[in-house]
């Protein structure tokens, strides 16, 4: 098993890519590894509740984390943040990214 | 413990992206805990060091030099270098071919000249590589 770390950072109401990458760790996750999606800058902007972006990917086990940097920028609360969602600092994405064994994607 | 060490690819120039801060964040994040940190700056990334990058006032809001506290990126990677110079290290390589493309080689103290050569090196030598392309 390998561990991936997916980062994304687009909004997905500007770039349709946002979906091949929630397709691509769909799949990893279901081939056996262990996945992170964690969101940043307008990748956030996903988060929300009222956006209903994500649920497949918080369904398939898919480990879903947004930077709280990120969301205070944008003005969204942790208590928006659709369920599945946790937030995050920086701290978390490091130290994912020194693991061993860790593949990491940065969209 | 076995060491740590990070590798990061920038390409975004200054002002253009949150691509940089992010960067800068997690580079900061990542020596706080003791992580070297290797930086191979590429394209237009490479003058996110530059030393001619002066701070300015904001006319719209009437503001001076010194309330407006304009960051700049040159000050954030000194800062960098200077909590990087001994352990953890952060060796940060600007990309030569892109520097002279640019005129880009009057950077803050501490920055290195190099080639994709060296980020190979980084690379291999490195627990986990991070590229951060442009758009």
């Amino acid at each position: 098993m390998k561990r991936y770390i997916f980062i994304e950072s687009r909004d997905p109401f500007e770039s349709r890519d946002t979906q091949f990458v929630e397709d691509t760790a769909v799949a990893v996750k279901e081939r056996g590894h262990e996945v992170t999606v964690f969101l940043v800058q307008n990748g956030v902007l996903a988060a929300r509740t009222s956006v209903r972006r994500l649920g497949r990917l918080a369904e398939a086990g898919v480990t879903l984390l947004a930077d709280d940097f990120s969301l205070r920028e944008r003005g969204i609360r942790a208590d928006e943040l659709a369920p599945g969602i946790r937030e995050s600092g920086i701290d978390a994405l490091v130290d994912a990214l020194v693991q061993e064994n860790t593949k990491a994607l940065w969209h | 413990m076995k060491e740590r060490r990070l590798t990061l690819a920038l390409m975004d120039p200054p002002y253009e992206s949150a691509n940089s801060t992010t960067a800068l964040r997690i580079i900061s994040a990542a020596l706080a805990k003791g992580i070297d940190v290797n930086v191979f700056a590429y394209e237009g990334a490479v003058c996110l060091p530059l030393k001619d990058q002066a701070p300015h006032a904001n006319p719209v809001k009437g503001t001076t030099v010194e309330q407006e506290e304009h960051p700049t990126t040159k000050a954030f990677i000194s800062s960098l270098l200077e909590i990087g110079k001994d352990t953890p290290v952060l060796t940060w390589v600007n990309c030569g071919l892109c520097v002279d493309e640019r005129g880009a080689g009057n950077v803050v103290e501490g920055v290195k000249r190099g080639s994709p050569a060296d980020f190979f090196k980084m690379a291999t030598e490195s627990t986990n590589t991070l590229v951060i392309p442009t758009k």
